[in-house]
């Protein structure tokens, strides 16, 4: 057990905020939100923050520890230097509603933009087919919990005048996992390159060092739909060949 | 009090309580039928408590056992819940399980394959065949993510982080509800003739939970204030396996997904006690030999299953016996082993057993034993409904999910949550079509109603001075933790029962500080109420249950009574108080108490 010093940023947009500091006991094995809840019932009932399952699997306490997204639940105590003060804080990339929460709505409004998948019919015994090894990496992609630390993490989104025009690494994770579906029927690559933005990705790879669940956003999802896109409409010879057999032009993004 | 008109109003013909699996399915089912549909959720869209579902569901699809049907899945239900199931929700459940999982697919859901390009299936507790679609161990969110984007394009609307305080009726007929914005802690009236509970269950009452803050038993406290009944609230189960160090984590789940791909449980003497903890009932399915159960898990399909997979209750039991006969593990739990699988298979099929072992106990799964312990997981028991439309005896109040009850009886074997979900969601949304096609007029919202349950939350924050609910709450869960816990006996529910009455008054007295807006404090004290209720409904059932069945456990009337096996306890408030009564169970159709009680090998044969 040890006594450890918190500084978490108090307030909302309307009144303004600033960075209170909180003491409390930590005990073995704890995790920066057992902190948060600690402080909760000891010092500021009011204190707000968002979490549910404590485990990594919702994605729901997101936030900034000493200047990095993470998840609340995820970060363990032992892994800060001894007498280090803890800094805590709501993601830079939305808008703070209060203390530790944001306004993530921007996100859920980036998926429903998104066209649904599109699954072609069953064969005749009533059953769909699909090979394990042809599903691994949409099953990479799946994985994501929505903890937009990807989309905190992305600087095309954090410059809200370029947020316009860039669906984030999510959204490109998600289209991935729609455009290599095994079953998905639907050709997606413009969209990719138009309602989406795939160009505007730079490929730094912060999404990727941000991801709680380790999925290789950049490599695996970001980089294959700007090839497929590169293909479609930069490609001289694609282009002809899709002049040439204009019924034929739905290909899917293969795994490799 | 501000006039009704100035309150912000929604109006839908359907409002659904709660996004997780039931919610999304029941609110795409009334969306399709051309309801206009309003969906509320504690929490941000897709994060609700199915995601921490890992296992998978089960669905007699017989793509891994060709020799699986459905019979044989109702019948494994029936014998899991010890017959206290409803019969006719068991059987519908097993029999519409199937087609609910493959129209997943059609959604964009990503099961594991099997060799033939199929959904794979897994072996789970109770299930007589491997019977589990799954994802890894992630199956809950697949679940989620896959009703989530299919369902906000069908013209549903979800209301993110809002909150029901209280059903709003019209002589006894459902007329809304009064609910908040966490966000601005303002209030909204919604008005719909229908409503439909996915609220899930009330774990959060005890200490050491797999559940999270949102488990407050919401839907059992309001439904109970609206008038309708709450029955089986005794049997709360406690999964066996959930995290016990470090403190911080204790109660966090461990998927029954280890045992099923070979986890084995020994005690601190090495000793694999599973062996010595063979019910009866089961003895002639299950293996009694470390060489059998062995052969079993390298796919012989003679041998006998691992007593490892013996139901919830038995398992969590033994661990129990072991740690107080003072065999248990470093910090009072029994370990289960994995290690002697291949490495890579345990972070292929675990994937987020191996990541929540590495970050937060700093064990590595693949080489090192884990510690497990009973941990407060699902309530069997809930809202009483109708078998076919899930219709409460509330008019237009409907519920679905974990907040529901009658197809687990007195134990729910893992896998059949997350097909309940989809199956009683799904009828959930038809019935509530079948009520507005019938219902003539629409049931009014009253002023004086909205203005009631305005008071009863608001005067948490204008009160001068008040306790701390946080304090009421953890001192709910160490009576709960003491009194009702997997062991129970009469003095010590007698006595949780005079706790909680204290308590009762404690929580009407509790203090919210600062405002409304984004209050995790106030929204505690409005939960609180909820949470006691659902916690005294659960003692006062089991004292009244003097036998142990299924997940219900009475030191002073060990083993199953005849009497038991006649009545579901059911509950009601009366005058605001809790009342306890056995409701005598009817006969059951003919043709299923034959499937129930017929051998596998007619099962299997069709013969039945």
């Amino acid at each position: 057990m040890s006594e450890r010093t918190f500084r978490i940023w108090r307030g909302n947009p309307q009144d303004g905020g600033d960075f209170v500091e909180y003491t409390i006991d930590v005990q073995t094995g704890m995790v920066v939100l057992d902190c948060i809840h600690e402080i909760q019932k000891q010092h500021a009932p009011d204190l707000a923050c968002r979490w549910n399952c404590k485990a990594g699997k919702c994605g729901s306490c997101s936030m900034e520890i000493n200047g990095k997204p993470a998840l609340s639940c995820m970060t363990r105590m032992n892994t800060f230097e001894e007498g280090e003060t803890i800094t805590v804080q709501p993601l830079k990339t939305f808008p703070v509603i209060r203390d530790l929460t944001n306004d993530v709505s921007w996100n859920y409004q980036q998926n429903k933009r998104i066209r649904p998948f599109a699954p072609r019919p069953r064969d005749p015994d009533g059953e769909h087919r699909m090979m394990q090894e042809d599903v691994d990496r949409v099953q990479e992609f799946r994985k994501c919990i929505e903890c937009f630390l990807c989309q905190d993490m992305c600087h095309i989104l954090r410059d809200r005048e370029t947020q316009q025009n860039f669906a984030g690494p999510r959204f490109m994770v998600r289209l991935a996992s729609l455009d290599m579906h095994p079953l998905d029927t639907d050709d997606r690559i413009q969209e990719v390159r138009d309602e989406s933005g795939s160009g505007l990705c730079n490929i730094t790879r912060c999404c990727t060092e941000a991801c709680p669940e380790h999925i290789n956003i950049t490599d695996n999802a970001i980089i294959p739909l700007k090839e497929r896109v590169v293909d479609r409409f930069y490609d001289p010879l694609m282009w002809l060949m899709r002049k040439l057999k204009p019924g034929n032009s739905r290909e899917k993004t293969t795994v490799e | 009090m501000i006039h009704l008109d100035e309150i912000q109003t929604i109006e839908h013909d359907v409002l659904v309580v709660g996004a997780g699996g039931a919610g999304l399915r029941a609110a795409i089912e009334t969306s399709n039928l051309g309801l206009s549909t309003g969906v509320i959720t504690k929490s941000l869209l897709g994060k609700a408590h199915t995601v921490m579902a890992e296992g998978g569901m089960a669905a007699a699809l017989g793509n891994v056992d060709s020799r699986d049907n459905w019979k044989i899945h109702f019948r494994d239900t029936m014998r899991g819940g010890k017959f206290l199931n409803q019969w006719e929700m068991a059987a519908i459940h097993a029999k519409e399980a199937p087609d609910r999982v493959r129209e997943l697919e059609d959604w964009g859901a990503v099961f594991d394959r099997t060799r033939t390009g199929l959904i794979n299936q897994r072996n789970f507790g109770g299930h007589r065949y491997p019977r589990l679609a799954h994802v890894g161990d992630r199956t809950g969110l697949e679940l989620i993510r896959t009703l989530q984007d299919h369902g906000i394009h069908q013209g549903m609307h979800v209301h993110m982080e809002c909150i029901g305080i209280d059903l709003l009726q019209d002589g006894g007929k459902i007329s809304g509800m009064l609910a908040y914005w966490r966000e601005t802690g303002r209030f909204v009236v919604f008005r719909a003739p229908v409503v439909i509970f996915a609220t899930g269950g009330a774990g959060k009452a005890w200490r050491v939970t797999s559940n999270s803050w949102e488990y407050s038993g919401d839907g059992y406290g309001m439904a109970a204030r609206a008038g309708a009944e709450l029955m089986d609230m005794e049997f709360t189960q406690f999964h066996p396996t959930g995290m016990v160090w470090p403190p911080s984590v204790r109660g966090t789940l461990v998927t029954e997904g280890v045992r099923g791909e070979g986890g084995i449980l020994t005690n601190s003497k090495g000793v694999r006690f599973m062996f010595d903890n063979i019910p009866e009932r089961f003895a002639s399915e299950t293996a009694d030999t470390k060489e059998e159960a062995q052969l079993w898990l390298d796919g012989d399909r003679e041998a006998r299953r691992p007593p490892e997979l013996l139901t919830r209750d038995v398992v969590a039991r033994a661990i129990m016996r072991e740690v107080k006969a003072g065999r248990g593990s470093e910090h009072g739990g029994a370990y289960l082993d994995i290690s002697h699988r291949d490495s890579d298979f345990v972070k292929r099929k675990l994937p987020s057993m191996y990541h929540q072992f590495k970050e937060l106990a700093e064990v590595d799964i693949t080489a090192q034993q884990m510690e497990v312990g009973p941990t407060l997981h699902y309530y069997m028991g809930g809202i009483r409904v109708d078998a076919e439309s899930q219709m409460t005896n509330v008019p237009g109040l409907f519920a679905a999910g974990e907040c529901g009850t009658g197809l687990h009886g007195a134990n729910r074997l893992g896998g059949n949550s997350l097909s309940d979900l989809i199956v009683f969601g799904a009828r959930a949304g038809l019935g509530a079509k079948a009520y507005l096609d019938k219902l003539s007029g629409t049931p009014a919202v009253q002023q004086e109603q909205v203005h009631e349950q305005m008071r009863s939350v608001i005067d948490f924050l204008n009160r001068e001075d008040g306790e701390n609910p946080y304090v009421v709450v953890d001192d709910l869960q160490t009576t709960m933790e003491q009194h009702v816990g997997i062991v129970r006996d009469g003095t010590e529910l007698e006595e949780g029962i005079e706790k909680l009455q204290k308590l009762k008054e404690r929580a009407a007295a509790v203090k919210a500080h600062a405002t409304s807006q984004y209050n995790p404090g106030w929204n505690t004290c409005i939960d609180l109420r909820n949470m006691i209720l659902s916690a005294e409904a659960t003692a006062r059932c089991a004292l009244q249950r003097e036998e142990s069945r299924g997940a219900h456990t009475r030191l002073d009337f060990e083993g199953e009574r005849e009497e038991g096996l006649t009545f579901n306890s059911v509950v009601k408030l009366v005058d605001g108080q809790i009342e306890a009564r056995k409701e005598m169970r009817p006969t059951p159709p003919e043709e299923l108490a034959k499937i129930a009680n017929a051998s596998l090998e007619d099962l299997e044969g069709s013969r039945v």
